[in-house]
């Protein structure tokens, strides 16, 4: 497996995507001089389009950085970590009581829930992970949502049902744009968790641990043979995948609220991303994650009721069969 | 030319077994000895222990149900909430809306699931999928569903469905508010045909291919073995089964709701027991179910009323989430040390003993 090949198609995309903005500024010139009923939607329409893609570009930043985690863990260990939500509502808390007994800003508060997410993830990698590297797939599916419960749970019993919120001065901090509103935490939430991906990618690519890491992913064996000690370079990514949750989740904080159960609607989506952007592919996963934010932005605005997860849902259905090596990937058996 | 004398086929060596082995026996008075217990059990069972006592069985039934489906035939199904709530919801909604006979609901249900079933395993098959990524597309179909369910007006949406009471007990109507024990009677029958159903199956051809297609499904193809059929025979069965438990379920509680019947926590329940008694094992759901129940509904109750001759039991008052860290402690446990449930670890020892001798007992 090839943690950080870029997905072949990635060209395609990028001109895709061009087209597709091209094609979208087209539809608002003629939106806004044409007559027809397609020009009527679109000006009704407009606003809440521009919105919901700048919203969705924004929070599908943060599915990327948490997606990469769960891809790396899955790229380079193989296990399908379906505790990955519940890490990430770890951080999510951590940066509570950071903010609530010691007045930490949530983003400041990174260096401590970064490392400390750190710990967590190579503890569970040590002393539970580590017994089942090599149990069938579905034993490894159980342990990982075992691990899940019992987090979810404690987090029940320490904090209660109910939500919990950071407000700071910039919570409701926004910027206007045109017409469109932007809100500004969120905006910080997608530039540290670009920055934090993109060090992690750096650190894949350009660091003798990150060849080390990638070395594990593509030949375990082969990995131990020219002497990479593969025992820790897995405990240390198990903990590097539960850093990236953890960040994820911290900078969310100041315009999310978090209750235990949060981590379950977080763990879709990023297994959603990731099967979409390729499992075990980390680039796969960044693209990804910013495609699922569009996604669901789009479906939250023009689809009726609570079915904004069903659009996510149906992607990720029609992803895992005709595509199940990701929409990114080479195809049907690569 | 010389004449080539090839023998004549010798005689096929009929083997000789006895109708009456000395396990099989053994087995025999067990399996006696346990239905009449379990048959008698109402008598002195009343109010809470009865409840206890249908919750094992209901658990127990459909983690058989699951077990056809993820034990046997090694298709991990993560979300056999779809197939639950197609049949609470069906059976409910001809009920409520139509006044259908609840039990003609059950079998439209049942027959319901297992066509959404085949629909989704064929589908699923067709485009190859395995291992984690099927069990990643049978969550989200469920998911799917209950999302689904959550808008559908027609079948009022998240607000659910309640199933109007009548007074006294009805076994036309599959109401039994009067005396419960109509409703272990029921699901014990269910269980009953289940388990036997998972036990014949096993001994038939069409089992064996199942097993075949778990060990190694490409060997399997390669013999001859039409895999996408016996796969989707599986799905069938295991989505009838288990649809029929969500009608029971509606009837025994008369209050359902997408989030109840479709949410995965049903899909985690209804797995996790087969899981600790032991994947494709006919005992092992039983065994995960007498084992897992009363522990959940015990760590329940003892958080709702602590009882008092407890030290420090008070201060488990109101702590919503112990049996949830209990159930998780459980699941990792259970894992680590007896990833083969705990049929499948006694049956190694007992093989280990043995030398493998003792058939009638490794068949469960």
């Amino acid at each position: 497996m090839y943690l950080t090949r870029w997905p072949s198609s990635t060209r395609h995309i990028v001109k895709a995507t061009a087209v597709a903005i091209g094609l979208l500024m087209l539809l608002g010139l003629l939106g806004a001089t044409g007559r027809d009923a397609m020009s009527d939607w679109y000006r009704t329409h407009a606003l809440v389009l521009r919105q919901s893609l700048i919203s969705g570009l924004l929070i599908g930043g943060v599915y990327s950085l948490a997606a990469l985690g769960l891809t790396l863990i899955f790229g380079v260990l193989g296990i399908l970590n379906f505790a990955h939500g519940t890490l990430m509502v770890l951080g999510m808390y951590l940066a509570y009581l950071l903010f609530a007994h010691l007045h930490i800003d949530p983003y400041l508060s990174l260096v401590l829930t970064i490392p400390a997410l750190l710990l967590v993830g190579a503890v569970i990698q040590l002393v539970v992970i580590n017994r089942i590297m090599t149990a069938p797939a579905h034993n490894q599916l159980v342990l990982t949502l075992g691990l899940a419960l019992l987090l979810e749970n404690l987090f029940l019993a320490a904090f209660g049902a109910e939500p919990r919120a950071i407000r700071s001065s910039y919570t409701s901090a926004n910027l206007f744009v045109g017409d469109t509103l932007i809100s500004l935490p969120r905006v910080y939430a997608f530039v540290i968790a670009l920055l934090l991906g993109g060090l992690i990618y750096i650190v894949l690519t350009r660091t003798d641990f990150g060849k080390a890491i990638r070395a594990v992913a593509q030949d375990r064996e082969g990995a131990a043979l020219v002497g990479i000690d593969v025992a820790s370079v897995q405990m240390m990514t198990f903990g590097l995948g539960a850093a990236a949750a953890g960040a994820a989740g911290t900078v969310i904080m100041p315009f999310f609220t978090v209750t235990p159960t949060t981590g379950a609607t977080f763990n879709i989506t990023a297994f959603v991303v990731v099967v979409l952007g390729g499992m075990g592919n980390v680039p796969g996963a960044m693209l990804g994650g910013i495609l699922i934010g569009l996604v669901e932005a789009l479906s939250a605005a023009f689809l009726p009721g609570s079915a904004k997860q069903l659009g996510v849902f149906v992607v990720f259905i029609l992803i895992l069969l005709f595509r199940p090596s990701g929409l990114l990937g080479k195809g049907r058996n690569a | 030319m010389r004449r080539v004398a090839f023998p004549a086929p010798r005689a096929q060596q009929q083997q000789q077994t006895p109708l009456f082995t000395n396990a099989k026996l053994r087995l025999a008075a067990v399996i006696i000895v346990a239905c009449s217990i379990l048959l008698a059990l109402p008598v002195v069972l009343s109010g809470f222990l009865l409840d206890i006592a249908i919750l094992i069985l209901f658990w127990s039934y459909l983690g058989s149900a699951w077990n056809i489906l993820g034990g046997y035939t090694g298709q991990f199904s993560f979300g056999h909430a779809a197939f639950y709530g197609i049949g609470a919801y069906t059976s409910t909604w001809l009920l409520v809306r139509h006044g259908v006979n609840p039990w003609l609901g059950m079998v439209a249900g049942g027959i319901l699931a297992a066509l959404f079933g085949l629909g989704m395993g064929f589908v699923s098959w067709r485009y190859g999928l395995r291992g984690p990524y099927f069990a990643l597309v049978t969550f989200a179909f469920a998911e799917v569903l209950r999302l689904f369910a959550n808008n559908w007006e027609v079948i009022n949406g998240s607000l659910g469905l309640q199933i109007p009471l009548i007074r006294g007990n009805s076994w036309l109507a599959f109401q039994f508010e009067a005396d419960k024990r109509p409703y272990y009677y029921i699901i014990l029958v269910l269980l009953l045909f289940a388990t036997l159903l998972t036990y014949v199956l096993f001994k038939t051809r069409a089992g064996f291919y199942m097993r075949a297609i778990r060990e190694d499904e490409d060997a399997a193809a390669a013999l001859g073995v039409n895999t996408m059929r016996y796969k989707l025979l599986a799905m069938a069965i295991s989505a009838f089964l288990t649809a029929l438990g969500g009608t029971f379920y509606a009837q025994y509680l008369f209050f359902i709701d997408p989030g109840i019947v479709f949410g995965s926590h049903v899909s985690i329940e209804i797995l996790i027991r087969p899981l600790v008694g032991g994947v494709g094992t006919v005992l092992g759901p039983l065994v995960g179910g007498l084992l897992l129940t009363p522990l959940s509904e015990l760590t329940r109750t003892l958080v709702r009323n602590p009882p008092a001759f407890i030290p420090f039991a008070h201060l488990l008052q109101g702590r919503a989430g112990l049996d949830g860290i209990l159930f998780g402690l459980l699941l990792v446990i259970v894992i680590l040390f007896i990833p083969e449930g705990i049929i499948g670890s006694v049956r190694k020892r007992l093989d280990r003993h043995h030398g493998g001798h003792n058939r009638a007992d490794r068949e469960l």
